[in-house]
């Protein structure tokens, strides 16, 4: 059917082409970051080899732990996971669960949770606020810390600043889980290139390292989420079919269920007793090192020790298997769904890939290879994998390459309609970037605003899907009910994130939109943040406005180089040589560093290449008109 | 056969009596209205106001090759995926993203016989979706439907329901293949109809897959 293929509309650039490099600025390195609910892992790749980069003492997995000293100050990774144990008070673990959630998310044991919950203060969206050694603290600013110790390792062994990143999500992750990420890095310190999800990651590793074609599910199970997605991998296009998953099922609870185990085992001896906090955080701890220690051992033995009493509890491999069974059948129950949604069956799935370090667990991997009819993949080390295929995403971001990533949405987006049901405007598995928009009317005469609330997720009800935002819309001219059109468009952009415009259509006027985000940060506290965080200090903000301008200066200097080579021809020698003064006015403010210096010159040019751009637009037109370009376009059509 | 490809010759010099010359917004010369780029300095133009079968340089018809479709897909999206623009000006990676979310659309409709079939009513001036053609008040069709709701919830055992689910699919690739001649001969009242049946049977389809996993689950 290849006559149906007519042909692309005129030429097509190169792909890829590699960006603009001024002098001064040596080519930034872009890193990958894996950032995990247990650990974190950051890579480089150049030239197509990624690196997973390792600590001092030669650890590549960075837990996720911070402990904050009185005066504020962090400390990450491992030496805030020995603190654990011994100072559990100023330790914070397993942030990542509290990203864009509210205090009703954090999970207790035994009734008491592991963090201290700041009570809601006036004015505040409902993200959760803990304390930490007196300090209050937002998850944003605890993924901070740790973006920034991984950044710093980067920084030493690289030897040059680490200023861009792309940042791997759970595919699962909603749409304030994903801002507050992109927010934590934004305090870092980092641009992020990319929010790219987890199993797509790690389908980019082994596509582009080991050379997987054809239908593969990657099975991620963290410490703290599950994904489950289905992709087509083909000639370096990775095409996400579907994705399904639990933003709230990892590995944690794995050591919640063994935690949740030996505390009732050591009520029945030693009595009911309320656990403080820190103890709390003891027993998880205790939790998994024996999950730790069960996948590779047949049975063990753990000590609790809290309020002076000790306790000792024995455990099989075959007991920690009945604890976690059930959390192990609802991931299958989630892949079952995922299958469905693609519209295929297990046995069409040529390989599955797993990732995460709980899928280390001898249970989960004999229940996937049960349940997919083939023995699972792990030739890359699952804590690393995400991590490598980030670090290559990033350099084929800021490189250039062939390779194609298309990922899907993971739940539908919707607003509430009459009667608290949910209208869905964007349904799941969705191919992203998208746009969609709906109408809306007025139902009063003379309404002048009108209230928005956009919701994420599958059910029908509003109050059992996520509450996103928010929005009032103001300044709708005053009309009889049901005259005014609204129509609000929902745009979700290539890290999965939603933005959301409405316009009053019969007026034509743009609405004035506030944002309440439900579980993010507003636009003031994220400025109070970055204010407060240093590391965005004032020499950061001119330094991007500089770079910005030097990439909206080439671009122009380019647009003109190419138009002077093919119509050249158009300017008198006088005219040609104003036009070159002004090009090479431009040059050189581009390799200098005063930013209004360049931006004046763009102007200049811009005003000098003005007849030039009259002279080409009706050569252009003339040529469509008399069809000789439309002939030589046929003519290259038939050569093909 | 010659018939068809008469009418798609003809379709074919219309749309190129249609080209626009308009002006670059970066190089300010002259590009060929819904070109994804400029010829001159190669930038990424806005999507324009093309229908989606241009878009993927195709004639608007019913009959489609879907894999050829996604090659073309791949091959623009290569092109034009924001991906490919993150160390460009802020304005380009803007354009990239409408051009991509353009695609995306555009593929998404065309790759569906159903989404296809209600667009090309559509672009001939009849909505169809979401509540079927307004034209038709079919009582065969009503019938139709209204016994294999009826065959659906009779259903208890998979073998049964596996038994409508495979009426259903034969009676999509009927009806699919009823479209293709329907569109061909421009009889848009039988397309008509026939899109609101097709609506129904992959309504049907879908309600057979769900009652199958509801009886799956329940044994």
């Amino acid at each position: 059917m290849s006559e149906d293929v007519t042909l692309p509309l005129l030429q097509i650039t190169e792909p890829g082409a590699a960006p603009e490099q001024t002098e001064d600025a040596p080519q930034a390195v872009a890193v990958g970051i894996d950032l995990g609910t247990t650990n974190s892992v950051i890579a480089v790749s150049r030239d197509g080899q990624p690196k997973v980069l390792e600590d001092d003492n030669g650890e590549a997995l960075v837990p996720s732990v911070v402990a904050y000293a009185p005066d504020g100050s962090a400390i990450v990774g491992g030496l805030a996971k020995r603190l654990l144990l011994d100072r559990p008070e100023s330790v914070v673990s397993s942030i990542k669960r509290l990203m864009g959630r509210g205090p009703e998310d954090v999970k207790s044991l035994a009734g008491v949770m592991p963090f201290e919950i700041e009570p809601y203060q006036e004015g505040e969206t409902g993200m959760v606020r803990i304390n930490v050694m007196g300090h209050r603290k937002t998850p944003v600013q605890v993924s901070a810390d740790i973006l920034t110790a991984l950044k710093e390792m980067a920084e030493d062994q690289a030897g040059q600043a680490v200023e861009k990143a792309v940042i791997t999500v759970p595919a699962y992750f909603d749409d304030a889980a994903r801002t507050a990420t992109k927010d934590a890095a934004k305090l870092a310190g980092l641009e992020v290139l990319r929010l790219i999800n987890e199993p797509t990651a790690a389908a980019l590793a082994y596509g582009l390292d080991q050379g997987a074609e054809g239908l593969y599910a990657i099975y991620d199970l963290g410490g703290g989420t599950f994904d489950i997605s289905l992709l087509k991998m083909e000639k370096g296009v990775f095409q996400v079919k579907a994705t399904g998953g639990d933003a709230a099922l990892g590995g944690d609870d794995f050591d919640h269920a063994v935690a949740e185990y030996f505390l009732t085992e050591r009520a029945k001896t030693l009595g009911e007793a309320n656990l403080t906090r820190d103890e709390v955080k003891v027993a998880l701890m205790t939790g998994r090192l024996a999950k730790e220690c069960l996948t590779h051992e047949d049975s063990g033995e753990w000590v609790l020790e809290s309020g002076g009493q000790t306790s000792k509890h024995a455990l099989t491999r075959g007991d920690f298997e009945n604890l976690i069974d059930a959390f192990v059948d609802r991931t299958l129950t989630i892949c079952g769904h995922v299958l469905e949604d693609a519209g295929v069956s297990p046995s069409d799935v040529k390989g599955v890939v797993l990732v995460g370090g709980s899928t280390r667990v001898p249970l989960v991997r004999k229940k996937v290879e049960a349940f997919f009819g083939s023995e699972p993949l792990a030739n890359i080390d699952p804590d690393k994998v995400v991590a490598v295929g980030a670090a290559l995403q990033a350099e084929a971001l800021t490189v250039g390459s062939d390779t194609l990533l298309l990922d899907v949405t993971p739940l539908s987006l919707g607003l509430e309609t009459m009667g608290e049901m949910v209208e869905k405007v964007i349904h799941r598995n969705t191919p992203i970037p998208v746009a969609k928009a709906q109408e809306f009317t007025t139902y009063q005469d003379g309404q002048t605003a009108m209230m928005i609330h956009v919701v994420q997720g599958e059910r029908e009800m509003v109050d059992q899907c996520r509450s996103l935002a928010r929005f009032t819309l103001r300044g709708i001219p005053p009309m009889t009910a049901g005259a005014a059109r609204i129509r609000v468009t929902f745009q979700v952009d290539a890290d999965g994130l939603l933005t959301v415009s409405a316009r009053e259509e019969t007026t034509g006027v743009e609405q004035m939109v506030e944002v309440k985000p439900s579980y993010g940060l507003d636009e003031d506290e994220m400025a109070n943040m970055l204010r407060d965080s240093m590391v965005h200090a004032k020499d950061d903000m001119q330094e991007r406005l500089l770079a910005e301008s030097r990439v909206e200066a080439s671009r122009v200097l380019n647009a003109v180089v190419a138009a002077l080579q093919v119509d050249g021809d158009l300017l008198s020698q006088e005219e040609r040589e104003t036009v070159d003064a002004a090009i090479s006015a431009l040059d050189a403010a581009i390799k200098g560093k005063q930013r209004e210096t360049i931006d004046a010159a763009v102007d200049k040019l811009d005003k000098e290449t003005q007849v030039f751009a009259e002279r080409r637009m009706d050569r252009g037109i003339r040529s469509a008109l008399s069809g000789v370009e439309l002939d030589t376009l046929e003519q290259k059509i038939t050569e093909e | 056969m010659t018939e068809i490809m008469h009418g798609q010759v003809e379709e074919q010099k219309e749309s190129k009596a249609a080209v626009r010359v308009v002006p670059c917004w970066s190089c300010k010369g002259p590009v060929r209205e819904g070109s994804p780029f400029c010829q001159t300095c190669k930038s990424v133009q806005p999507p324009g106001q093309v229908d989606h079968f241009t878009r993927f340089g195709l004639v608007p018809r019913f009959r489609v090759d879907v894999n050829a479709l996604e090659r073309q897909y791949f091959d623009l999206q290569r092109l034009l995926h924001p991906d490919r623009f993150v160390t460009k000006s802020g304005k380009e990676k803007t354009l990239s993203q409408l051009q991509a979310t353009s695609l995306n659309e555009a593929y998404e409709t065309l790759k569906n016989p159903l989404r296809r079939a209600d667009y090309l009513m559509h672009l001939h001036g009849t909505d169809v979706l979401p509540n079927g053609c307004n034209l038709v008040n079919d009582q065969e069709l009503l019938m139709e439907a209204m016994e294999m709701r009826e065959a659906l919830l009779e259903a208890d055992s998979l073998e049964a329901v596996d038994q409508v689910g495979k009426q259903a699919a034969d009676d999509i690739a009927e009806c699919i293949s009823a479209l293709e001649c329907s569109f061909a001969d421009k009889d848009w009242e039988t397309a008509c109809r026939l899109t609101t049946r097709l609506k129904y049977l992959t309504k049907m389809a879908d309600e057979t897959k769900a009652h199958r996993n509801k009886l799956k689950s329940m044994s």
